[in-house]
């Protein structure tokens, strides 16, 4: 039996299924900042230290590396502001493996979700990545007292950092989109990623700068666009005179692939997580 | 609301007695709607795998679960979808709430969609009441500020203000059917979607949907509602689809969907169980050859509707001269328990049943039995000196009888009731 219908239907849209964006910006934005606000404070004030922790854990982890490296390895005698350098590596790169590390089980931890409303997906690894901002945001504060109670002095290239954040932000996206989609069809994921994280915290110049490094080596290192983000960082911030991530590249063309890597992982992600999104929902 | 056309007939639907909407366009429009999930025949879900096997070509096998679904839903209808388990219901609702991506056809939805999705609206259990709502209601379209503004009416309609910072996991499964049906009513969307709200609500509960399904439909909400109970269907919908294998069977009339649903169901019900022969006398004299259900049009059944007129037939053929032979016919419930008999008992010199006779037993009768199993059996005794049972089949041919809703007990009996009031004043 057909109905008769209007000639045009008043407000009629298409239903097209899921997809990882869309419904509108200012929708995808509110969706994004609820979900990330919500689950940092269930993380860190869910428990009795609350902010306290989220400060302390990257801080304990500093104190312990800096007291073997420092003290008894002696590490960073030759290094200038060596515990400025090593606390603000650790609070970048922890801010790294946190939001990967918890984008990997994202989408399928909001199954329910993700099965019985319509929004867009891709809202869910990045309020994870924005979770970890917010927590990055944190511990940057502390970062900045600590080196200015230290002796740094404040620069004109300090205003340069958030343009380091930014490409660090969208990078860490990148991967937490690849990450969540290919979770979803490949449960091994999570551990492979966990070995992956350990890896890069050795493979990346956290511990050590890169040039102590013999040059041949620090090609390959440089390769890693968070390695080349935080030798930017180390320039800008603490120290005027380290090479910063051109010169450690080894110059043009060199610097050039840490760029093109990070850009490749950010459209692949996209690209990805947008071509599984429209399924996420029935193979979970 | 919107512009008013002149009450015409509004599909097949158009029940008496209710409100029919009277615009007329469509708030939801499919077009040869189709859906298959494809089920991966060898699963590979770990790169371990993946990378053991690395050129073995995923295989899948094609479940096509909704074909060529074509419906409107006016605006202002309440439309019902009723199948079976496993028939596409849930599947297709999800299509329409954009959860499911179709792989054929067209979904176009004039307004603002709010699903409710099988017992919920995906909560987050570790995350309190208050936060799952405004979540919620920011997913369906609201900002968070007008999420946060409507929060007090939707606890109130839960009534579970004294549970707001509860955890949901802390919440029974009623409650939390309570909330997400809250949330959804609240939302203010033009059209819901409804999948089985009232399974697990308390009867309190049930009654508040009930009230709210009335209120909405004189709002003028469109509402899809899929649910397996005929009293709600034919209570609420202005009309109903019947899907079957994943295919439209009938649209119309919430009465007729309705009836010929349960006539689906029953009938899968009685082919699972055919034929329980339990006895027959070993070396009898005779024999109960047959034994049937037949309805007014002379067909043979299984399924039969209350209230109409029912026949039970049976043959017995007999080997042997049976002296005063006597007939028993009878119908027992799924427990077994004796609900109707009947007897020729009372059969005055009837005359000896002789060898290569054929007895034809027919019982014509008013169905008054309550919706169910039921099994009709039969027997041929002697009775000349002592009764002695010459054949005998009991539990034989089951039946359904369906579509008895408001029969409460085993039988309905022709009644009138009455409530009279006196003021003792
Ligand atoms: N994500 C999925 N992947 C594969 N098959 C699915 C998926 N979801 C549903 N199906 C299949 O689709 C068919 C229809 O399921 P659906 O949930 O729509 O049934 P239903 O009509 O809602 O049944 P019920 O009355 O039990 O709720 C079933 O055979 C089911 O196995
Ligand atoms: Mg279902």
């Amino acid at each position: 039996m057909s109905v008769e219908t209007g000639a045009a239907l008043p407000r009629a849209r298409e239903i097209h299924g899921p997809a990882a964006y869309g419904g509108g910006w200012r929708r995808f934005w509110h969706l994004t900042w609820l979900i990330a606000v919500t689950d940092y404070r269930l993380t860190y004030f869910g428990s009795v230290l609350g902010y306290l922790w989220a400060l302390m854990r990257p801080l304990l982890l500093f104190g312990v590396l800096y007291v073997v490296f420092s003290k008894f390895l002696r590490f960073g005698d030759t290094i200038q502001y060596y515990r400025d350098l090593l606390l603000i590596n650790i609070v970048l790169y922890t801010f790294f493996s946190e939001a990967t590390g918890n984008a990997v089980r994202s989408v399928v931890n909001r199954e329910s979700l993700v099965r019985k409303m319509h929004f867009p997906r891709m809202v869910i690894p990045l309020s994870v990545v924005v979770t970890s901002m917010l927590n990055l945001a944190a511990n940057l504060v502390a970062v900045l007292v600590f080196i200015l109670i230290d002796g740094v002095k404040p620069r004109w290239t300090w205003l340069l950092i958030p343009v380091v954040l930014l490409l660090l932000v969208a990078f860490t996206a990148g991967i937490a989109m690849i990450l969540s989609a290919l979770y979803v069809s490949y449960r091994d994921v999570q551990p492979i990623w966990a070995v992956f994280t350990q890896l890069i915290f050795y493979g990346t110049p956290i511990l050590y700068v890169i040039d102590t490094v013999p040059s041949q080596l620090q090609k390959v290192l440089m390769a890693n666009p968070l390695a080349a983000l935080l030798e930017q960082t180390r320039k800008w911030l603490i120290d005027s005179g380290a090479p910063g991530f051109v010169q450690a590249a080894g110059g043009f063309p060199w610097w050039l692939i840490p760029v093109v890597i990070l850009v490749f992982v950010c459209t692949f992600g996209l690209w990805l997580f947008n071509h599984e999104a429209p399924r996420i929902a029935e193979r979970l | 609301m919107a512009e008013l056309a002149p009450p015409g007939p509004v599909g097949a639907g158009a029940t008496s007695g209710r409100t029919v909407p009277k615009r007329r366009y469509a708030a939801i429009e499919v077009r040869d709607l189709e859906k298959t999930f494809r089920i991966p025949r060898q699963q590979v879900n770990t790169f371990k795998e993946r990378a053991l096997h690395p050129f073995r070509r995923a295989r899948y096998e094609e479940l096509n679960v909704l074909r060529g679904i074509t419906f409107d839903v006016l605006e202002g209808e309440f439309f019902g979808i009723v199948g079976r388990n496993g028939s596409g219901k849930s599947t297709l609702l999800k299509c329409l709430a954009g959860i499911y991506r179709s792989d054929a056809g067209s979904i176009r939805v004039a307004g603002r969609i709010s699903p409710f999705i099988e017992l919920g609206v995906g909560f987050n259990p570790d995350l309190t009441a208050r936060e799952n709502v405004v979540i919620n209601a920011v997913m369906m379209g609201l900002t968070p500020r007008e999420a946060r503004a409507r929060f007090d009416q939707v606890l109130e309609f839960a009534e579970l203000q004294d549970f707001v910072d509860l955890k949901l996991k802390n919440y029974s499964s009623g409650m939390q059917v309570r909330l997400a049906f809250a949330v959804m009513v609240q939302s203010g969307a033009e059209i819901l979607l409804i999948d089985e709200v009232l399974a697990v609500g308390d009867a309190a509960f049930q009654q508040r949907c009930f009230d709210e399904f009335l209120r909405l439909r004189d709002e003028g909400r469109t509402i899809v509602l899929v649910t397996h109970d005929m009293t709600i269907v034919d209570r609420f919908c202005h009309r109903a689809m019947l899907i079957t294998g994943g295919e439209i069977e009938t649209i119309g009339a919430p009465g007729q969907v309705g009836a010929r649903y349960l006539e689906r169901n029953f009938e899968a019900m009685s082919q699972r169980s055919e034929t329980t022969q339990e006895s027959s006398v070993a070396g009898a004299s005779a024999e109960i050859a047959e034994i049937w259900v037949e309805n007014d049009a002379g067909m043979r059944v299984e399924t039969v509707p209350h209230g109409q007129p029912l026949h039970l037939h049976a043959r017995i053929d007999v080997h042997g001269r049976v002296q005063e032979p006597i007939v028993d016919i009878w119908v027992d419930d799924e427990n077994g328990a004796r609900v109707f008999a009947t007897s020729t008992r009372p059969w005055p010199e009837a005359p000896p049943a002789e060898a290569g006779q054929s007895l034809h037993v027919r019982v014509d009768l008013d169905n008054r039995l309550a919706g169910g199993r039921y099994h009709i059996g039969c027997s041929l005794l002697s009775g000349s000196a002592t009764l002695a049972v010459v054949a005998l089949v009991n539990r034989h041919k089951p039946f359904v009888v369906y579509g008895s809703s408001h029969v409460f007990g085993l039988v309905a009996i022709d009644h009138e009731l009455h409530v009279d009031r006196e003021s003792s004043a």
